[in-house]
């Protein structure tokens, strides 16, 4: 049986998730699959993606991915990275489309114009590395608080229900950028991009036992 | 508060890192896959390779350096040269790439930006800009390495290519390039203040305040260096503590 399965619906690349993984969990059977019954069999589910939401749903779709996903979200250890968090949400403002619904909330854009407390211009995409201010979730043990992770989006999740919050960064205002609910975790940054504090939540990952 | 990021660039040529001055007078400075451990482990916020050479032979060396980088560093890896189709940015992003770095390619074939950003996403396609001042508070974009102008304003240049999907510009300045005289912080200036997008800055960083005036001064989103670092003379996290020290954010 496959230990971790990293769905690949064709955007961009895992292989820094797989590496950093396999970093992790040196024993673990980890596989990069488009097969819906691997992702069926797998006793964890990670949810990676980059680019845009709408070409992502579209590209899940086609690979007839939707309902693996769905099943894994809700009864196994799954996590979800960056677009795979916001996929999670009901609607995003990109490309004004519908997401998978497994979480209430929205996906809405950093507005433009975006200055700092000395009124300099804050880019978009927020890229780069910010401040994790985290709940006590299992995934967050060893992990400090305000521990650096790195982002890159332009959009972010606004979830409807404040309990599934477990993070949140500032640009310069508070956002949500992590959030999970029973088997469930999903953060905006890239854990396998960022360094120490990154691979200690992915290895947290694989040793969550979620009740 | 977001950090201000600390790039390492490595030029590599025939599987080994080099630094010249003005473009060229190549001097040997490494192993990249051991200088590229060395930055992680120093705090480096990401690593950009460029493939100066970009030959055939050379190609299949950069992959393996990029394949081997990626298994040991978890920070983002930008990796440029010798792009010149959407296949050439797949193959990067494959090889470990996280970002793909297009220059030439991007004057010759705006398209290409377009169809790459669209393909694998705004966050990974950065468009790096070789700058030369031709008058005062004027710069026109050079490509092949520094060899030819284009007639391109960079201002402009740089916010064509936003419009089109890139997710970063890489600014370098030839006329500071391997100088050690500092950046020139007008031409940051100029193009960071009309971009949404953010800006790494390069080209000419000798000391530590170089670094932070790049930032404090240039207001550019991030610094990128080379021989400062690579020939031992300051460490990032030197540079890194030099920078908190003037108040500037970073992660350390």
């Amino acid at each position: 049986m496959v230990d971790i399965a990293i769905i690949d619906y064709g955007m961009g690349n895992l292989r820094s998730v797989y590496q950093a993984l396999r970093t992790v969990a040196p024993t673990a059977s980890i596989v990069v699959t488009d097969d819906p019954q691997e992702v069926d069999q797998a006793a964890r589910v990670v949810f990676p993606g980059q680019g845009a939401m709408p070409d992502c749903i579209r590209e899940l779709d086609m690979r007839g991915l939707r309902a693996a996903v769905l099943h894994a979200a809700r009864t196994k250890p799954f996590l979800g990275i960056c677009i795979g968090l916001q996929m999670l949400f009901e609607h995003s403002e990109e490309g004004d489309i519908p997401g998978l619904a497994i979480l209430p909330g929205r996906v809405v854009r950093f507005t433009s114009n975006l200055r700092d407390a000395q009124n300099n211009k804050l880019k978009v995409p927020h890229m780069g590395w910010n401040q994790v201010q985290h709940g006590n979730h299992p995934l967050w043990e060893g992990i400090d608080q305000n521990a650096r992770f790195y982002f890159v989006h332009s959009y972010y999740v606004c979830p409807q229900d404040a309990q599934f919050v477990q993070a949140t960064s500032c640009y310069p205002q508070p956002f949500v950028c992590a959030v999970a609910r029973d088997n469930l975790f999903a953060v905006q940054f890239h854990p396998e991009k960022s360094q120490g504090a990154g691979l200690m939540l992915l290895k947290n990952f694989v040793n969550w036992m979620p009740v | 508060m977001l950090a201000k990021r600390i790039i390492p660039c490595l030029d590599v040529t025939a599987g080994r890192v080099v630094k010249g001055v003005h473009f060229v007078e190549l001097r040997d400075a490494g192993d990249p896959v051991e200088i590229a451990r060395r930055y992680d482990e120093q705090g480096a916020d990401e690593l950009t390779f460029l493939d100066i050479t970009a030959s055939s032979d050379d190609r299949g060396i950069l992959f393996r350096i990029i394949e081997q980088v990626a298994e040991q560093v978890f920070i983002p890896l930008t990796v440029g040269g010798g792009v010149r189709q959407v296949e050439d940015v797949r193959n990067l992003l494959n090889a470990g790439a996280d970002k793909v770095s297009i220059n030439t390619s991007a004057v010759l074939n705006p398209q290409l930006v377009a169809d790459a950003a669209r393909r694998y996403g705004s966050q990974c396609i950065v468009v790096a800009i070789d700058a030369k001042q031709i008058q005062p508070g004027r710069w026109e974009v050079f490509t092949h390495g520094g060899r030819k102008a284009t007639g391109l304003g960079v201002v402009e240049w740089a916010k064509k290519m936003q419009a089109l999907g890139a997710g970063e510009i890489l600014l370098t300045s030839m006329d500071r390039d391997g100088s050690k005289i500092g950046y020139d912080l007008q031409l940051i200036r100029a193009v960071t203040d009309a971009l949404e997008i953010p800006l790494i800055a390069s080209g000419g960083a000798g000391t530590l305040q170089h670094l932070a005036d790049g930032v404090k001064l240039g207001g550019a989103d991030a610094v990128l260096a080379a021989s400062i670092f690579h020939y031992g003379e300051y460490t990032i996290q030197q540079a890194k503590q030099y920078m908190a020290q003037q108040g500037i954010v970073v992660r350390l």
